[in-house]
């Protein structure tokens, strides 16, 4: 089926079938590989993409049922502020370790500042629960989130980091 | 230039006589010497570098091209090794440039990711490569001004004639330094530490940029020109064997453009499964065809490889008294009997996942006889092995690609998918293709952390000292050795520390693939032992801080049995004393339901001591915080990432005991398939974690690893002393009302 998409603000076209999951026209058909596969079941959130600005996992999601929703993803999110402040903080602390899942994590905690510019605990942890790092590094997520929510400094944070 | 045959025992003798400088207490066969084309100058064919050795290229503009040898799994040595390099070189990290290396061991050395061992082998190899093209620029830039290099001073990628006030970039000079021939290591001087001005600096990490704006750095992100997807269906149990299948079907199915079944070699721990590949335009498309696959498989070797199965078969190893001699200090049965006191308990654990978040992948071309790979791999020459043994590739017809990996944790040492992809992509010359595993693959089809059975038994003397302990290791293996990662550990503490001890050992038969999970055998021999010990010391009146200084005696090296690392008494006081003192440790069983809990663990020559703070109710155990003492030596390459990996282990340590990890099986088959059986860790499970680093006067060693062993054990320790519940088998499993 030809679908025609919006992703990054560009105009897609793809010929896939409808149940194919967005996480796999990207990956394999548009080849904008920084939103990650890591279980397609919906459970670890590597794979989160942001669908009229609402976090969504690319592979729980057929292409069949985008439709016209403007679709957002990594490789585009440091054109907003929200996503270059994240950017940003993730560097100055330099949240990961191995990275897999990074792409993911930013995406969620930029719709969740969208929605929530100052989280506290609570909610931070609410938005951020679906999306699994294997390494560990939760510490420094929720460190940058507040640094990018104006909420800390990287160096108040630092006692925490390095 | 050298000679290879010269260069060789020359650098091994310096790199030993230097280690002995540094302070030794490495293992000597520990340090590799940098390998003799590595200090081979010239400049590069074509190139405007200057190539002052296989680690460091420098361009005129000044811009220091370093090659990062090892492969990066998340642990940080693409930017720590590197870091090494040019803190000897004397350049400013901002115009340092990392390349990855391909897989050259004769060029780079030993290139592997596993047993923490980057930091101490390669701590005065990297630092010596700097300083060796540091003297030779400094040679060319003397040579230019007609002075001895001996006038000459360097700083921040420059070199500096104060006599004269005349100073030169390195890329001034650096064509002309890649032509001098390399200087003799012995003589390389290295730098005072306190002039350290990259290395102990926190130093963000050198692909964290082009990762969070989503770069394609890892496996899985390999794009190749008409590359098309792959899965591979292996058995559904392990030790399945292919009859035949029927692929007709599938072939039928939209964007399938191969169904392949493939003959193993008969040996799936090593080299190649049978299965059957599905190659697409698209990986969705194949793995959906899965199902349209009619494969008949020969079951029968997994016939009794069930959970139930092992530990009825334990149970009765353990109820029909010790094992197999491991290790028999004085007398220990004697000792127990004549005990004032006597303990007994059964401890054990479950075999799990490594659960990388990037599923197991690979990606190959095979053309014209020739290999060309690209690989998330933690161990890159075993790869090369089994690629020549499983297909008959030689070595010498790969070019293998370090990929960086979405976490490794000792999976990617097993280089399975590599050969998977390797023999799908000879089926089909010319065509590049990235087999990806699902997640089901990559749970079902792991190198498993065995499970393990101990049973103890502690005798006290009157005072309520230790005076004999014994332990009946059930574990895997043939009956001759054990499976991979099921060791014991002959080392384990009170092991060394009292005279009369008794190890043995009953081996399991199993088809199950087992291997290295981060810390391997520590991960769960600190949780039985250090959590018996806990119970050993509560009978004796004291605590676990209390009761392991008191077993540590004084300041000593003891050898390990072994031929690992000795064990240095007081480095491990020391770290057992300051974090008593992080922790504020107090030990009050039974007093309310939420306590601390602490545990001791010396692994991969880094000693580590832990106290876990938690409450637990009826349903749930909350950590609070964690504290860390460490002593991994003088110094701390790069804090940033040092921070990351302690965190790391412990967050991961914790996974392991709360979320309710357990593989099992039934007839060969694994239960467990994604994350939703096989949990991890999720953000709000993640305390606060306190870090106090000791330096002590050794040379550094690495990170990846040692944190891990004592979380465990703290926390169990912790619960025990919250709720008087002795947690002696995991995952933790609370009794609910």
């Amino acid at each position: 089926m030809p679908y025609r998409l919006n992703i990054n603000g560009v105009s897609h076209e793809v010929n896939v079938p409808s149940e194919m999951p967005l996480l796999w026209v990207l990956r394999d058909e548009l080849g904008l590989v920084g939103t990650k596969f890591g279980c397609g079941k919906g459970l670890c959130g590597a794979c989160t993409v942001h669908v009229d600005g609402a976090a969504q996992r690319s592979c729980q999601l057929p292409v069949g049922r985008v439709g016209h929703a403007k679709i957002h993803t990594i490789e585009h999110i440091g054109a907003t502020a929200i996503g270059e402040r994240l950017q940003q903080a993730w560097l100055q602390i330099d949240v990961m370790q191995c990275g897999y899942c990074q792409a993911g994590q930013i995406m969620s905690a930029c719709a969740l500042l969208g929605k929530t510019p100052k989280p506290d605990t609570e909610q931070l942890h609410a938005a951020m629960a679906g999306n699994i790092c294997r390494c560990g590094c939760y510490n420094r997520i929720r460190s940058a989130i507040r640094i990018a929510a104006g909420m800390a400094t990287p160096a108040q944070e630092s006692g925490r980091v390095a | 230039m050298l000679h290879d045959s010269q260069g060789v025992s020359l650098e091994r003798r310096t790199v030993l006589k230097a280690s002995l400088l540094a302070g030794g207490g490495l293992a000597l066969e520990a340090l590799i010497p940098i390998p003799v084309r590595a200090l081979g100058a010239g400049v590069r064919q074509g190139s405007a570098r200057a190539e002052l050795s296989a680690f460091v290229l420098i361009a005129p503009d000044g811009v220091v091209t370093i090659m990062a040898k090892n492969p990066e799994i998340g642990q940080g040595v693409k930017t720590s090794l590197p870091m090494m390099v040019a803190d000897e070189l004397d350049c400013e990290w901002s115009q340092v440039r990392i390349t990855q290396a391909d897989v050259d061991e004769k060029r780079y050395g030993r290139q592997a990711a596993g047993g923490s061992t980057a930091t101490p082998t390669n701590w005065l190899p990297m630092r010596q490569t700097g300083a060796a093209a540091r003297a030779m620029l400094l040679e060319a830039a003397a040579a230019k001004w007609g002075v001895s290099s001996a006038e000459l001073t360097t700083a921040k990628g420059r070199i500096f004639h104060s006599a004269s006030g005349r100073s030169a970039g390195y890329g001034e000079v650096a064509s002309a330094a890649a032509r001098l021939t390399p200087p003799d290591l012995e003589s390389v001087r290295l730098k005072d530490p306190a002039q350290f001005t990259i290395i102990g600096r926190p130093t963000v990490g050198v692909d964290s940029a082009g990762i969070v704006k989503g770069k394609p750095v890892f496996g899985i992100d390999t794009r190749l020109p008409g590359m098309l997807y792959a899965i591979y269906q292996v058995a559904p149990a392990h030790g399945g064997r292919l009859v035949k299948a029927d692929t007709e079907a599938v072939k039928r199915l939209p964007g399938i453009k191969h169904v392949l079944p493939i003959r193993g070699d008969g040996d799936p721990d090593q080299g190649l499964a049978d299965g059957v590949a599905i190659v697409a335009s698209n990986w969705w498309l194949a793995n959906q065809a899965r199902s349209q696959l009619v494969i008949e498989w020969d079951l029968s070797a997994a016939q009794g490889h069930s959970t139930s199965v092992y530990r009825a078969k334990a149970d009765a190893a353990i109820a029909s008294g010790p094992g197999a001699d491991l290790r028999r200090d004085g007398d220990a049965a004697g000792k127990l009997a004549t005990a004032a006191r006597r303990l007994s308990a059964r401890y054990d654990y479950p075999f799990i996942a490594h659960a990388p978040m990037e599923p197991q992948n690979c990606t190959a071309c095979y053309r014209d006889g020739r290999l060309e790979v690209w690989a998330p791999t933690q161990n890159p020459k075993e790869g090369l092995t089994s690629l020549e043994k499983s297909l008959g590739i030689a070595p010498d017809k790969v070019t293998l690609h370090l990929r960086r990996a979405g976490g490794g944790f000792g999976r990617r040492l097993l280089n399975d998918y590599m050969v998977q992809v390797a023999a799908i992509a000879k089926a089909i010359p010319g065509v590049p293709v990235q087999l990806l595993w699902s997640r089901e693959d990559d749970i079902r089809r792991d190198y498993f952390r065995p499970g393990g059975w101990h049973n103890f038994e502690a005798g006290l003397d009157a005072k309520g000292n230790l005076i004999a302990f014994t332990d009946h290791f059930v574990t895997f293996g043939d009956g001759k050795t054990t499976a991979r990662a099921a060791n014991f550990n002959l080392a384990l503490p009170p092991a060394g520390l009292i005279e009369d001890l008794h190890f043995t050992q009953t081996m399991l038969p199993t088809v199950i693939t087992t291997g290295w999970l981060r810390a391997p055998a520590s991960n769960a021999l600190s949780f039985v032992s250090q959590s018996f010990l806990d119970e050993v010391a509560i009978a004796a009146g004291t605590d676990l801080p209390g009761l392991m200084l008191a077993l540590l005696g004084e300041r000593r090296e003891i050898p390990a049995p072994d031929n690992r690392s000795a064990f240095d008494t007081g480095r491990a006081r020391d770290v057992i004393e300051k974090v008593v003192q992080t922790s504020s440790w107090s030990h009050k069983p039974g007093e309310s339901a939420r306590a601390k809990g602490f545990a001791f663990y010396f692994s991969h020559r880094g000693y580590f001591a832990e106290v876990v703070d938690a409450s637990v109710s009826a349903s749930e155990v909350l950590v609070h915080k964690v504290w860390v003492a460490a002593d991994v030596g003088s110094q701390i390459v790069n804090p940033m990432g040092a921070e990351n990996q302690v965190r790391g282990a412990v967050i991961d340590g914790l996974a392991q005991a709360l979320t309710g990890q357990a593989i099992e099986f039934v007839d060969g088959a694994v239960q467990q398939s994604n994350f939703d059986d096989f949990p991890l860790a999720r953000i709000p499970m993640a305390p606060e974690i306190d870090i106090a680093w000791i330096r002590s006067d050794k040379p550094p060693t690495g990170l990846g690893e040692p944190a891990l062993p004592p979380v465990i054990p703290a926390l169990t320790n912790a619960i025990f002393a919250a709720t008087g519940t002795r947690i002696r088998s995991l995952p933790v499993r609370l009794q609910t009302a």
